[in-house]
């Protein structure tokens, strides 16, 4: 039973991969879409920083997790390398938490 | 002669956008990767075995969808509801594959690979790279999807045999360090007001619709708003 959902999730979830990599070459080169495709980026990679930071499944919370993202901010303003931005995140949201 | 300088001066700026790529996919990689010791210790916890626990990792890798599912089924749900939310949270990952389809242009066995490391962490370093051109984008893919498949596996084995005694990866605070690796992703795209407006825009959305939909479909209508702007200022153009 266990079996049987973990087989049929991830063949589900294999399918949807593919799928998306299986989309016809010039159906993405048409105008509207290729326009479409260069703005995605910005919209996928805001929405996942914005979900990874305020959401908690379907809630949206306030937690250490901001004060790290906020401290990253700061650290990219400065021009910190990416590793920094990163590390500096990881540490003040530990700081918080650990604090807190 | 002229082939040969201008053949080092493409291996000496390839230099210098291989490591930054590499760096970037080494820390998603690290912080994600880490979240599998959760998810083995949550997986046990509810019911699967250390084998299914790993099965799920290897078969789905797909962290939202295999944490759906355990909760389903944790909590009674049948295979149906189970497998049904898991997938439905793994849509998104097909409107990456068909964003990223471009710029990889997998083919053959490659694509099959591929399209397992078809994830948020891979995606989002590709998309960053992809403006130093298709080889950086397909390197930032290949060295996060792999870093990341290695790291959720192992930490999700780890978690599966030692249980809840590993620590919480929050406590080092690696919840904001994936969020953050987002964000300094983006910063170099935020140039123009259109951008700026796709960003904010994308992201009142995404936070909009968090407490009426099921996780992961948050990114998805996210994914509107260039459509719509596209399709809006196309209209106004005539």
């Amino acid at each position: 039973m266990t079996w049987a959902a973990i087989l049929l999730t991830s063949a589900g979830c294999y399918v949807l991969k593919l799928a998306g990599l299986l989309v016809p070459r010039h159906w993405l080169e048409q105008p509207t879409v290729a326009r479409v495709a260069a703005l995605l980026p910005v919209a996928l990679l805001a929405a996942l920083a914005a979900i990874q930071t305020f959401a908690d499944d379907t809630r949206l919370v306030v937690d250490a997790r901001l004060a790290g993202v906020a401290a990253a901010v700061v650290a990219l303003l400065l021009r910190a390398p990416f590793l920094v931005v990163v590390a500096v995140a990881a540490g003040t949201a530990a700081a918080v938490r650990a604090l807190g | 002669m002229t082939s040969v300088t201008a053949a080092a001066g493409d291996a000496a700026r390839w230099q210098e956008v291989r490591g930054p790529v590499l760096r970037q996919a080494a820390s998603v990689g690290i912080a994600t990767g880490a979240y599998g010791l959760s998810f083995g210790a949550l997986a046990t916890t509810s019911g699967l075995t250390v084998t299914q626990a790993c099965a799920l990792s290897v078969l789905t890798f797909s962290g939202g969808s295999q944490f759906a599912l355990i909760g389903v089924l944790g909590s009674g749900g049948s295979i149906v509801s189970g497998s049904g939310s898991a997938v439905l949270l793994g849509a998104r990952n097909m409107l990456y594959g068909a964003r990223l389809a471009a710029p990889l242009h997998l083919v053959g066995w490659r694509r099959a690979v591929g399209a397992q490391l078809v994830i948020d962490e891979s995606t989002a370093v590709a998309l960053g790279a992809e403006d130093r051109g298709d080889r950086a984008a397909r390197l930032g893919f290949w060295a996060t999807g792999v870093a990341v498949f290695v790291l959720w596996n192992l930490a999700t084995l780890i978690g599966a045999v030692a249980g809840t005694a590993i620590g919480d990866p929050r406590d080092y605070g690696l919840d904001a360090a994936v969020p953050a690796a987002f964000i300094a992703l983006v910063a170099p795209r935020l140039r123009s007001l259109p951008s700026w407006l796709t960003a904010v825009a994308a992201t009142a959305v995404a936070l909009a619709v968090v407490p009426v939909v099921p996780a992961g479909v948050p990114v998805l209508l996210a994914a509107l708003v260039p459509v719509l702007a596209v399709l809006v200022f196309k209209e106004r153009a005539q």
